[in-house]
């Protein structure tokens, strides 16, 4: 069966595009032409429209009421809402963009909305498939799918509508190394099967470069900085691209603050023996595990998805009891309360372990920055002045004094993560534990990020951050402890001093 | 800049009402009251069930806690504002209830039904174009009374007249205080999370550069 | 406890969730319509006789029936206490009056309640979601963009119990889990909110991408058939109705509720 579809031209005049509500243009004046079947990178920092840009040439931007339009924006000469399907867009969010609840559903769901055939729908359901690479039955659940897996399963759903325009925003910002190879390969598979016109936004270069035929940089609002054949604009000669946030290269950006050089830390202020983990109610996830958390160095747990990880973390901070083994802290962490952190009164926690969630909406209870970071010491009943003062410190330390009296859910990806690591450090815990601290992240905001872990493991903090982050323990001189998948048994410790000696420090 | 922004916000409400249902709203309406669902499950599950027994030998008191089983349609309501936004709010909210195990399955969607119908006609009654805080209580009330009918017809058919007229009136006051301030509370703490970009409720609390 | 995970087992697996609705929603109405132990007796008898011939696993009915089980007598006893009175009074306090008629009134409400619930229940535990939504756009019309928006968000609610749970979690990390509980409870309910409406919004914009609310006609990938085995079921139903309503009337039991 012959998927080939006719591949998309897409024409740019002068166009524009305000959300309602807003006094900035997301993108002004812009001018483009791409070609059918050409392959483009889309670049840019926050700000530069990129989103919005896919977002109408998907057709889905909105109608009057959600903006205005200036210029023309054409596909195959027509107004891309007026032909929904002919574009596919993929997003970042793996869970949104499941609609049904087995797999076969899923992937039809498109080709219903278009009127398709009943017989033709299913034939194109396996074929998308296929194409993809996404080897399961019809009805399996798509809620039991990984990251990898789910990207992929909307990809087939975008390729049954036979798009002649396949737009990616992002697809690999939430996943984990092996998702993402999974969802590079299938994005390939598919533009070489069917020759359709590919525009993909994305930080980590490397992974589509070779893929490619041109690559365009947008800057503020929408204006085109650099536009050509990939070598020739990812040389960045003048340093646009870094400071746009992109990663140019294999190596990783280089933190600028603190040193790379691990410390062997002090004393051990949280003791796992033999520790077993599993959440409340489910079956059991990783372990049993012998660990140290330690005084003034960094530790890295990494592992496949699913290995437990998480379990661990939230365990080690205090926050779901043990399954087995014992978790234990020293003397000096509990300052007179009990041995296991589980026994602690919430209040407790504070200022003994910081935890700082995945997800940083998960953890905000006020309403602007500010009172955001009073709730930690106003729970420690501090007396009004020194809470003030916390607050204030910490305001300028992380550069959120500009944004001290926004909603903390209206900040940027980059400035939420320092909004939750600040409240955590208003209560000047001993320990810290961040769960997957780079997710998402440009490589401005992972710096800055390893910047300021650093900072806190020279002070004396011990941090331990659980990812699957290749570079992290790396750029953080940290002992890396693998959780094979499965969770149990996780073997000896393996600390990775080599790297850490060879992570350049630089100037 | 001042300028720029209050003629923004006021663009912002002076375009012309559009009555028709984009996806968004079917979407964010589904979600809100899928929402409220789970809310309602985790209230469950936090909750002792101590309280059962001594909530059945109250004289049509009981109604008092009634409020906020009401809240998902008048929610619905004031961030869609579109016709047709409360009664499908409640009805999505009574079917999660119907398929999930802590709640008697069919016997909600009815539950959902009525009290989805309480809050709508308020708000057609307003021509779905007043949007204020005091509408919002009258539709609260409003699924006030269309619950307390159903369930003194459903529950407790046979109590006597005085039994009924606590009821009706805690159920009621119950519903315009929870259902019907705390939903447009709620909207306006929404708002303001930036959660509501896409519909005129969060634009008109939030004039964003 | 999958809300997705509907039971699979005996006969009523094949039929179609519109029938059974409609099997459902025709017993409501007519039970509902008195207040009489002898209708709800007739009509409870026959729809455990029907449910054991259905040969739905035990276990997993008595699970989910448990809440009803609970709930039933307790309304049950609210009506013995305030019911309206009628023959011998037995006792008396305040507004509570304990009487001939209100001792049998709340035995009418308490077996009414099981006799409307046990099937709604027991009906919809073998409901799957899909297939139900499929039945409401296919055979009864109702607008496929809301059938198939709610649906959508329905998938949500395991993700939004598991943010439900994590935001439990953050509460104790960040020191607010030690105090007042219904304060916390708000707090989370408000975040969850939050949380749920841009998981939505972002939903919304994926389903309009594969080209939901296109001004096309939609086509259906699974077919919703309405056929003889469905009119059976919907027809129990009018019959188990029919039954209750007949014996009541005939034994002059019958007390219409509006009345």
């Amino acid at each position: 069966m012959d998927v080939r579809t006719r591949p998309s031209a897409v024409l740019a005049s002068r166009w524009g595009w305000r959300h309602a509500g807003r006094a900035r243009w997301a993108v002004d004046d812009l001018d483009l032409r791409i070609e059918a079947g050409e392959r483009i990178l889309l670049l840019g920092a926050s700000g530069s429209g990129k989103s919005t840009l896919l977002a109408a040439l998907a057709g889905v931007l909105g109608g009057e009421d959600e903006g205005e339009e200036r210029g023309t924006l054409l596909i195959d000469g027509v107004d891309p809402a007026r032909q929904r399907g002919r574009s596919g867009l993929l997003m970042q969010d793996p869970d949104a963009q499941v609609v049904l609840a087995r797999v076969g559903d899923d992937v039809a769901f498109g080709c219903e909305n278009l009127g398709v055939g009943r017989e033709e729908i299913w034939r194109r359901v396996s074929e998308s498939l296929a194409a993809v690479g996404l080897d399961v039955p019809f009805n399996q659940p798509t809620s039991a799918l990984s990251g990898g897996q789910k990207q992929r399963l909307a990809l087939a759903g975008i390729l049954a509508m036979r798009p002649g325009l396949l737009l990616l925003d992002e697809p690999t910002a939430n996943l984990d190394p092996h998702g993402v190879g999974e969802v590079r390969d299938a994005v390939e598979a598919v533009v070489r099967r069917t020759g359709s016109t590919l525009v993909v936004v994305e930080h980590r270069v490397d992974v589509w470069r070779h893929l490619v035929h041109r690559v365009i940089v947008l800057g503020d609002g929408g204006r085109l900085l650099a536009d050509g054949h990939p070598d020739a604009v990812l040389a960045d000669p003048d340093g646009s691209l870094r400071r746009a946030g992109v990663w140019t290269s294999q190596r990783p950006p280089e933190a600028r603050r603190g040193a790379a050089a691990p410390a062997h830390g002090g004393e051990v202020l949280l003791d796992a023996r033999r520790l077993e983990v599993g959440r409340p109610r489910a079956p059991f996830s990783a372990g049993p595990v012998d660990l140290g958390v330690r005084h003034g160095a960094a530790t890295v747990l990494t592992g496949a998805n699913g290995s437990g990880k998480s379990t661990l973390a939230l365990t080690l901070g205090g926050l779901i009891p043990e399954r087995g083994g014992e978790l234990r802290s020293s003397p000096e962490l509990s300052a007179g309360a009990a041995t296991r952190p589980i026994e602690w009164r919430s209040r407790q926690l504070l200022t003994r372990i910081g935890s700082v969630f995945q997800s940083p909406e998960h953890q905000f209870l006020a309403q602007s920055v500010r009172s955001e970071l009073a709730v930690g010491p106003r729970a420690l009943r501090l007396p009004q002045p020194e809470v003030t003062a916390r607050v204030d410190e910490l305001l300028v330390r992380l550069r959120l004094d500009a944004l001290a009296e926004a909603n903390p859910y209206t900040l940027s990806g980059g400035q939420k993560r320092r909004l939750s690591v600040a409240t955590v450090l208003a209560t000047r815990p001993k320990a810290l534990i961040l769960d997957e601290p780079t997710f998402g992240q440009d490589s401005n905001t992972w710096v800055e990020l390893v910047g300021m872990l650093r900072d806190l493991r020279d002070a004396g903090h011990a941090v331990l951050a659980v990812s699957h982050d290749a570079m992290l323990a790396g750029a953080l001189g940290a002992s890396e402890w693998v959780i094979p998948a499965g969770g149990h048994r996780i073997r000896a410790q393996v600390p990775r001093p080599d790297r850490a000696a060879t992570q350049r420090i630089s100037p | 800049m001042h300028a720029t922004t209050e003629n923004i916000a006021a663009s912002a409400t002076r375009r012309p009402r559009n009555l028709r249902w984009r996806v968004v709203d079917i979407v964010v309406v589904s979600v809100i009251a899928v929402a409220a669902g789970v809310i309602f499950w985790g209230w469950d599950q936090a909750s002792t069930p101590v309280g059962a027994p001594i909530q059945a030998a109250l004289p049509g008191l009981q109604g008092i806690i009634n409020g906020p089983w009401l809240f998902a349609g008048v929610l619905g309501g004031l961030i869609v504002r579109k016709p047709g936004a409360a009664l499908y709010a409640e009805l999505v909210a009574a079917t999660v209830s119907a398929l999930m195990v802590t709640q008697w399955g069919a016997l909600t969607l009815l539950s959902g039904l009525v009290q989805g119908l309480g809050a709508e006609i308020v708000f057609a009654i307003f021509l779905y174009a007043n949007w204020r805080w005091w509408v919002a209580l009258i539709a609260g009330a409003g699924a006030g009374v269309a619950e307390s009918i159903l369930d003194l017809t459903v529950w407790y058919p046979g109590a006597k007249p005085e039994f009924a007229a606590i009821y009706a009136v805690t159920t009621t006051i119950s519903g315009l205080v929870i259902a019907g301030l705390g939903s447009w509370l709620i909207v306006k703490a929404l708002a303001k999370t930036g959660a509501l970009g896409r519909f005129a409720a969060g634009r008109e609390t939030t004039a964003r550069i | 406890m999958s809300i997705v995970a509907a039971v699979r087992v005996g006969p009523l697996n094949r039929v179609n969730p519109v029938a059974k609705l409609g099997a459902v929603l025709v017993i409501s109405f007519v039970l509902l319509a008195t207040i009489d132990w002898v209708s709800a007796a007739v009509a409870l008898v026959l729809e455990c006789g029907l449910l054991l011939a259905a040969r739905l696993p035990i276990r997993a009915v008595l699970r989910r029936t448990v809440p009803l089980l609970i709930a039933a007598p307790l309304a049950g006893a609210t009506t013995v206490l305030y019911g309206q009175p009628s023959g011998t009074a037995y006792w008396r306090w305040w507004l509570i009056e304990v009487s001939d008629g209100s001792i049998s009134l709340g035995l009418a409400t308490l077996l009414r309640i099981l006799a409307i619930g046990v099937p709604a229940i027991v009906l919809f535990i073998t409901i799957d979601p899909t297939d139900l939504a499929d039945g409401l756009a296919q055979v009864v019309r109702l607008p496929a963009r809301f059938v198939i928006g709610a649906l959508a968000a329905l998938r949500l609610v395991g993700l939004f119990m598991e943010d439900w749970r994590a935001l439990e979690l953050a509460r104790r990390a960040r020191g607010v889990a030690d105090g007042n509980a219904v304060r916390r409870a708000l707090g989370q309910s408000f975040a969850l909110l939050v949380l749920s409406i841009r998981r939505g919004s972002k939903l919304a914009t994926s389903m309009e991408a594969r080209a939901f609310g296109a001004p096309v006609n939609r086509s259906w990938a699974r077919e919703s058939r309405f056929g003889a085995g469905d009119w059976v079921v919907v027809a129990l139903g009018v019959l188990v109705s029919a039954g209750a309503v007949a014996v009541s009337v005939a034994a002059g039991s019958w007390n219409f509720v509006f009345a």
